[in-house]
């Protein structure tokens, strides 16, 4: 249960990152990716992803 | 070091080089612009050493951005977010993103180099206020470091309600806000989607809490007594008819200039609108708005729609002598450098100033008006070859002397891997409806096709001032009977 980042649409602005309630999202060397073990897709805390949500790329923040 | 600063000023004939410094400072009788003639005294005094904000500052002091806002909470249909934001930058533009220390780095290697440094501004790569912590603590270190920096901000104004009292305690006056619509079925065509208290919203119901949010935004800054800037990007079919409102609004909540910029419209930049073959407006449709508007709205015509990364005099960048790779240790900041730079333009402006006056009373014009271009690299003179200009700046000369009306690109070097005859045809087309082209210097085959466009090349007013020059000329040429008595 964990959401992923496809790494070639990735525009590296770091919105997902910001958002994350779990600090899920790492950033090494620009590139951006989804630490699976401490995504919840955040349950419990908002109604959608925030990392989807929130990135401007379609389809870049998804279901793992 | 003195000659360095004293030679950014091209010295041409109509200047006096050892003279005092004329004292003036005041605007009525120091190169104030037209569009700074209805400004109350008090916005004057702020903006007059801004090259955004003043026409006349533009021609003698630099601004940069630096890129340390690459995130943006919004989605605009002119932009494409893999390049820096649309409202902020020409479309198709990537910058350097920096952290806030490398950022301050940046700006010292800058101010030592460039002591027309006047400004610096965050405006992106995306929205300044998305993540604006680490755009206040950029503030924070290079007001600390150098505090004669004018600090600005530009923003899509979606956060911006959350953040104006931390605006007004770190002494940032000036705020620039891209507000395109004041109806949200308008919006709702321009704005697919907006990112607010934790989720998406879309269509009317998204472009309803922008513009609450953006008029909350901008009142709240007036209301501190900040001084706030509104563009609005010209949308032909979407708000050309409905700019007007938009100025009616911002005005009526104390936005001291309204900015309309084109939109800049290509299938290749991969935006919404260009994959849509919505097209951007013509010259002409952008003056004729500029114009409608320009009674009350004191439009600012010398916007380049500079990067998040420019740094330089407007119409220049210099954003590629200083990359991150390039910075080096630190540079001392001279404030000498930069006292003697303030006294030569100064006298430069005042100067400026008394030769458009004297070519005026010289020479009565009767004619109707016609548009120059300018070759320039700034202090107000004709100082750059034809071959060199990669933008022309737009006079209009006539009865009541010489305007600034705004600027062309030619931007040559920018399609790049063409031959010189392509340069030729683009700088061509750029001078549509341009009656000469003034300029240090010019080749004579260069000149043989201005001339056959329609054009004439003039580098007789080589290093002189833009205004006195061009008057003096368009007195000549109706004297010589060039254009016919309209009397
Ligand atoms: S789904 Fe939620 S928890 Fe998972 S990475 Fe995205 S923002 Fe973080
Ligand atoms: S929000 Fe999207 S584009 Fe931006 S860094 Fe995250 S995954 Fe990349
Ligand atoms: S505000 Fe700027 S960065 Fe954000 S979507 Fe609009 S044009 Fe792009």
């Amino acid at each position: 249960m964990a959401f992923k980042i496809i790494a070639e649409n990735c525009t590296g602005c770091g919105a997902c990152q910001f958002e994350c309630p779990n600090n899920a999202i790492s950033s090494k060397g620009g590139l951006f990716s989804i630490i699976a073990g401490k995504c919840t897709e955040c349950k419990g805390i908002y109604p959608t992803q925030q990392c989807a949500a929130a990135c401007p790329i379609p389809k870049t923040c998804v279901k793992a | 070091m003195p000659q360095k600063i004293v030679a950014l000023s091209s010295i041409g004939r109509f200047s006096g080089t050892l003279r005092e410094p004329s004292g003036c400072s005041a605007r009525g009788s120091c190169g104030s612009s037209a569009s700074a003639d209805d400004l109350p005294d008090a916005v004057w005094r702020k903006i007059q050493d801004h090259p955004c904000y003043s026409e006349d500052a533009h021609h003698y002091f630099a601004r940069m951005h630096i890129a340390v806002a690459p995130a943006c909470n919004i989605q605009c249909n002119y932009c494409n977010r893999k390049f820096d934001c649309a409202n902020e930058s020409r479309p198709g533009v990537v910058s350097e993103k920096l952290e806030p220390e490398e950022a301050l780095r940046k700006v010292l290697a800058v101010a030592a180099e460039v002591p027309q440094l006047s400004v610096v501004g965050i405006a992106g790569p995306g929205d300044a206020l998305a993540h604006a912590e680490k755009t206040f603590a950029t503030f924070a270190l290079i007001h600390e470091a150098l505090p004669h920096l004018k600090l600005c901000l530009s923003t899509n104004g979606l956060m911006l309600p959350d953040h104006v009292e931390r605006i007004a305690a770190m002494g940032i006056d000036h705020v620039t806000i891209t507000i395109n619509m004041v109806d949200p079925e308008i919006g709702a065509r321009i704005y697919p989607w907006i990112f607010y208290q934790h989720r998406r919203w879309e269509g009317v119901e998204a472009a309803r809490i922008l513009h609450e949010r953006q008029m909350a935004g901008l009142e709240a800054l007036t209301a501190k007594g900040i001084l706030v800037k509104v563009n609005s990007v010209l949308i032909p079919g979407i708000n050309d008819e409905h700019l007007t409102a938009v100025n009616q609004a911002v005005r009526a909540r104390g936005a001291f200039l309204h900015n309309v910029m084109p939109l800049i419209s290509d299938p290749s930049h991969g935006t919404y609108y260009g994959l849509n073959g919505q097209r951007g407006p013509t010259p002409t449709e952008l003056r004729r708005v500029q114009d409608q508007l320009g009674a009350d709205a004191k439009l600012m015509r010398h916007c380049r729609q500079c990067r998040a990364d420019a740094v330089g005099l407007l119409g220049e960048d210099r954003g590629a002598e200083f990359t991150r790779d390039k910075l080096g240790e630190p540079k001392p900041f001279d404030p000498g450098q930069r006292e003697m730079y303030l006294a030569v333009v100064e006298r430069e402006r005042g100067d400026r100033q008394k030769a458009k006056e004297a070519a005026q009373v010289a020479h009565k014009i009767e004619e109707a008006p016609v548009l120059v271009a300018v070759a320039t690299k700034g202090g107000g003179r004709i100082n750059l070859h034809f071959g060199h200009a990669n933008e022309f700046q737009i006079y209009e000369v006539g009865p009541d002397g010489a305007r600034f009306v705004g600027h062309r690109r030619t931007d040559k070097y920018c399609v790049g891997g063409h031959g010189e005859a392509d340069a030729m045809a683009t700088a061509i087309a750029a001078l549509d409806g341009i009656a000469a082209v003034f300029c240090a210097k010019i080749g004579d085959r260069p000149r043989q096709r201005l001339k056959e466009a329609g054009v004439e090349a003039v580098d007789a007013y080589a290093f002189d001032y833009i205004e006195a020059s061009a008057i003096t000329w368009f007195a000549g040429r109706s004297q010589s009977g060039t254009v016919a008595a309209t009397a």
